[in-house]
């Protein structure tokens, strides 16, 4: 019993000594220190491998059931990533149903999105890989049904090259099959899924919730939790528990 | 035919309205303001026919003709379409073709017409062309500006042999010699009529009298003072150009060329600070066929590495079949573009060169900005505009990330008339219970766009599922006033 604990620690450090030897290896693949764009919420940039998302890296979402509402909160949640860096973003499309100003809600002010209508998902990656090489935009975004591996390693190593965070968004499929199911080159894979806000006391609607889940990162663990969705300027928020909740539009009381 | 210089003149004449058929042309005037009263400047040759001739006040030709068509003069237009017609026929027939306002060229044939099979046959197919057109022309050949001026304009035209000015003018008018009408007034009171008239007489009298215009004019007509032409030069667009002693086919020896011409074609333009924002890549095939590229840029450049990347994407479409003779690279356009600092510092790469080289992969159309515009009806707020064009933002309401094009109808809509939203509605097929909600948010239809707008009203509802699901409902009209709309409710949108 107490060996078979011992040999279990033993190979949990040995994993972590592998994992810090794979992160060296793979930083000192870049050439330089590794930037990273944090959440600027403590519980998810604590869970994360390098405290926040890799900057020069492929990141996807894709909502958690198939549908148009996930499939918005997972757009939301890239289009906030982007967001909060500053510079032009190319965004890469496949379909026209992409509203501008629900994006400028998020952060993204028209002047800051450049659209590339995109006939075929191969032309959504080689628009990417395009954006992602020239290494002067915030971040590249693309809207992709079907990506396969080498066209996300080839997305990786543009990202790489160009410093440049790659978000791809993995739209449902008429099929039906979890665009995330399928191996990828993503250092992070998110799931996101709308959830009931918070009810107010009177009639009207709260900040959206949704279930945030890290399906895969590469150097750590998968987690979720539930954020509220992004604000004017991209940032996301952990919802208030109830108890310590400020009352809506009024700065909390201080004791005297 | 004699080595003396010879010049072909040709009067234009306004463009020709070809009537419409089955409509009877109107007699059409051109009215210019001359002091403080209107006067024709031109006469269509109906409205000649009539009697209208220009000079004429518009108000006397009204007077005579009712049902006149008349319209403003624009000289300016008429001078730049002359100075167009100049240029062409500085590249198409003689390298020497000058200005002769308001309505003549000059063409100097020397050297020129023997290329054209003979002057009179190069006449003819020039007013043929100017007939094909539409402009009325006449064509005079002489040895001097002067003697063509005036025998295109008072002698009908035609040819005139070398040395025979001074008896083709002599039954010609004075007022053929281009001089003031004060000159032609007093030549008139003492009875000099024709050209041949004022030849008669002595010289000294003649520049005491009338002073230098005339003997200079004379002179001119007839050879015996020099007139300088001022010809319009075309402007060649910067261009460079490889011929091969063999044609070349291979990839690589193509992409070795249009290397070679792009460096040729960046230091031209850098001598003459202009970037291009349109390239065309030409090449010359062993079968005479033109193999045409064509790339364009965001702004303008003249950066080779820039261009060879945007060149370089489309090079597989030039098919070189058995070989090219030549390539060309022509700078189809051309924009100022100010000598840059060369920095030593890394700089931000420029936005510009991706553009382009997307533009060149996907088409200019599709790669745009979304900017704002001044509407309220969510499908119209957006417009796309360049993707380097400034963008204008959107008015802070809460907007859908997705918007359904064209709005779906939603069913079995239970909801509290007037205002409040819907308790429970079917979507797809599903069935949707509401939790929570916001709005309305009324938004009036356009009717200075749509008459069938004008009483059109919609209100729209942000609610959210018991999953969490947040959708953009609206229900057509107020719910009081049946003329707003019918009540039916649509799913415009979805918030994440």
């Amino acid at each position: 019993m107490i060996r078979e604990m011992y040999r279990n620690l033993a190979r949990a450090e040995r994993l972590a000594a592998l994992r810090a030897e794979v992160r060296a290896l793979e930083s000192a693949g870049s050439g330089e220190e590794r930037l990273c764009l944090p959440f600027g919420l403590e519980a998810i940039d604590s869970r994360l491998a390098g405290g926040g998302l890799a900057v020069a890296a492929l990141h996807e979402a894709a909502g958690e059931r198939p549908g148009p509402a996930d499939e918005a909160a997972a757009t939301l949640f890239l289009a906030s990533i982007a967001a909060r860096r500053s510079g032009p973003v190319l965004w890469a499309l496949a379909r026209r149903d992409l509203f501008a100003p629900g994006l400028a809600g998020a952060g993204l002010a028209p002047d800051r999105v450049l659209y590339a209508e995109c006939g075929r998902d191969e032309d959504v990656l080689a628009v990417m890989e395009e954006g992602l090489r020239h290494g002067g935009l915030a971040a590249v975004v693309g809207e992709v049904g079907r990506a396969l591996m080498a066209a996300a390693r080839r997305l990786q190593l543009a990202a790489e090259e160009g410093g440049t965070p790659a978000l791809m968004l993995r739209r449902w499929r008429r099929s039906g099959e979890d665009p995330l199911a399928p191996p990828s080159a993503a250092v992070t894979r998110w799931r996101l899924a709308c959830v009931p806000s918070a009810p107010l006391p009177v009639a009207g609607i709260d900040r959206a919730r949704w279930r945030l889940a890290l399906a895969r990162q590469r150097g750590g663990e998968p987690f979720d939790l539930l954020v509220e969705s992004p604000d004017a300027e991209g940032r996301l928020a952990l919802p208030a528990p109830s108890q310590h909740r400020p009352r809506d539009g009024l700065p909390a009381r201080r004791a005297a | 035919m004699t080595a003396s210089r010879r010049d072909g003149r040709r009067e234009q004449g306004r463009r020709k309205v070809a009537p419409i058929d089955g409509e009877e042309c109107l007699p059409l005037l051109l009215s210019h303001r001359a002091g403080n009263r209107l006067v024709i400047a031109a006469a269509s040759p109906e409205a000649r026919k009539l009697g209208l001739h220009p000079g004429m006040a518009v108000a006397q030709a009204r007077a005579l003709v009712p049902g006149l068509d008349i319209a403003e003069a624009d000289p300016a237009a008429d001078a730049a379409l002359l100075a167009r017609l100049a240029l062409f026929a500085a590249r198409r027939w003689t390298p020497r073709a000058s200005l002769a306002p308001p309505d003549g060229l000059f063409l100097d044939l020397t050297g020129a017409a023997h290329l054209f099979g003979g002057e009179a046959a190069m006449g003819r197919r020039i007013l043929v062309f100017c007939g094909r057109a539409g402009f009325a022309a006449r064509f005079a050949v002489a040895g001097t500006p002067g003697a063509a001026h005036a025998l295109a304009r008072f002698g009908g035209g035609g040819l005139c042999p070398p040395g025979g000015e001074a008896a083709a003018l002599a039954p010609l008018p004075l007022a053929a010699l281009r001089v003031e009408e004060p000159v032609l007034a007093a030549a008139r009171r003492l009875g000099l009529e024709t050209i041949g008239d004022l030849l008669a007489l002595p010289r000294a009298p003649l520049q005491r009298r009338f002073g230098r215009t005339l003997l200079t004019r004379l002179d001119q007509a007839l050879g015996r003072a020099a007139e300088p032409l001022d010809p319009v030069v075309p402007e060649e667009p910067p261009a460079a150009m490889l011929r091969f002693a063999e044609p070349i086919a291979t990839p690589e020896a193509i992409e070795k060329a249009v290397d070679i011409l792009l460096g040729r074609l960046a230091e031209t333009l850098r001598k003459e600070a202009l970037g291009v924002r349109r390239v065309a890549l030409l090449g010359d095939r062993v079968d005479g066929a033109v193999q045409r590229l064509d790339v364009g840029t965001s702004r303008p450049t003249r950066d080779p590495d820039h261009l060879r990347r945007l060149i370089g994407a489309k090079l597989e479409t030039i098919e070189p079949g058995y070989g090219l003779d030549a390539i060309r690279l022509v700078a189809g356009r051309v924009e100022p573009l100010a000598p840059e600092q060369l920095s030593g510092a890394k700089t931000v790469p420029d936005l510009a060169l991706l553009i382009d080289r997307l533009a060149a992969r996907l088409g200019a159309r599709h790669l745009y900005r979304a900017t704002a515009v001044e509407s309220d009806v969510p499908e119209r707020s957006v417009a796309r505009t360049g993707p380097l064009a400034p963008a204008a933002p959107w008015p802070k309401w809460p907007r859908p990330v997705r918007l359904l094009s064209p709005p779906e109808r939603v069913e079995n809509v239970v909801a509290l008339l007037p205002d409040l939203p819907p308790r429970r509605f079917t979507w797809r097929g599903r069935a949707y219970r509401v939790r929570a909600a916001d709005g309305p948010e009324r938004i009036h239809g356009e009717w200075w766009k749509r008459g069938a707008e004008a009483e059109a009203v919609r209100d729209y509802f942000q609610v959210e599922d018991e999953e969490g699901t947040r959708f953009w409902l609206y229900r057509r009209g107020d719910g009081v006033d049946h003329r707003t709309g019918d009540l039916s409710w649509y799913l415009h949108g979805v918030f994440g």
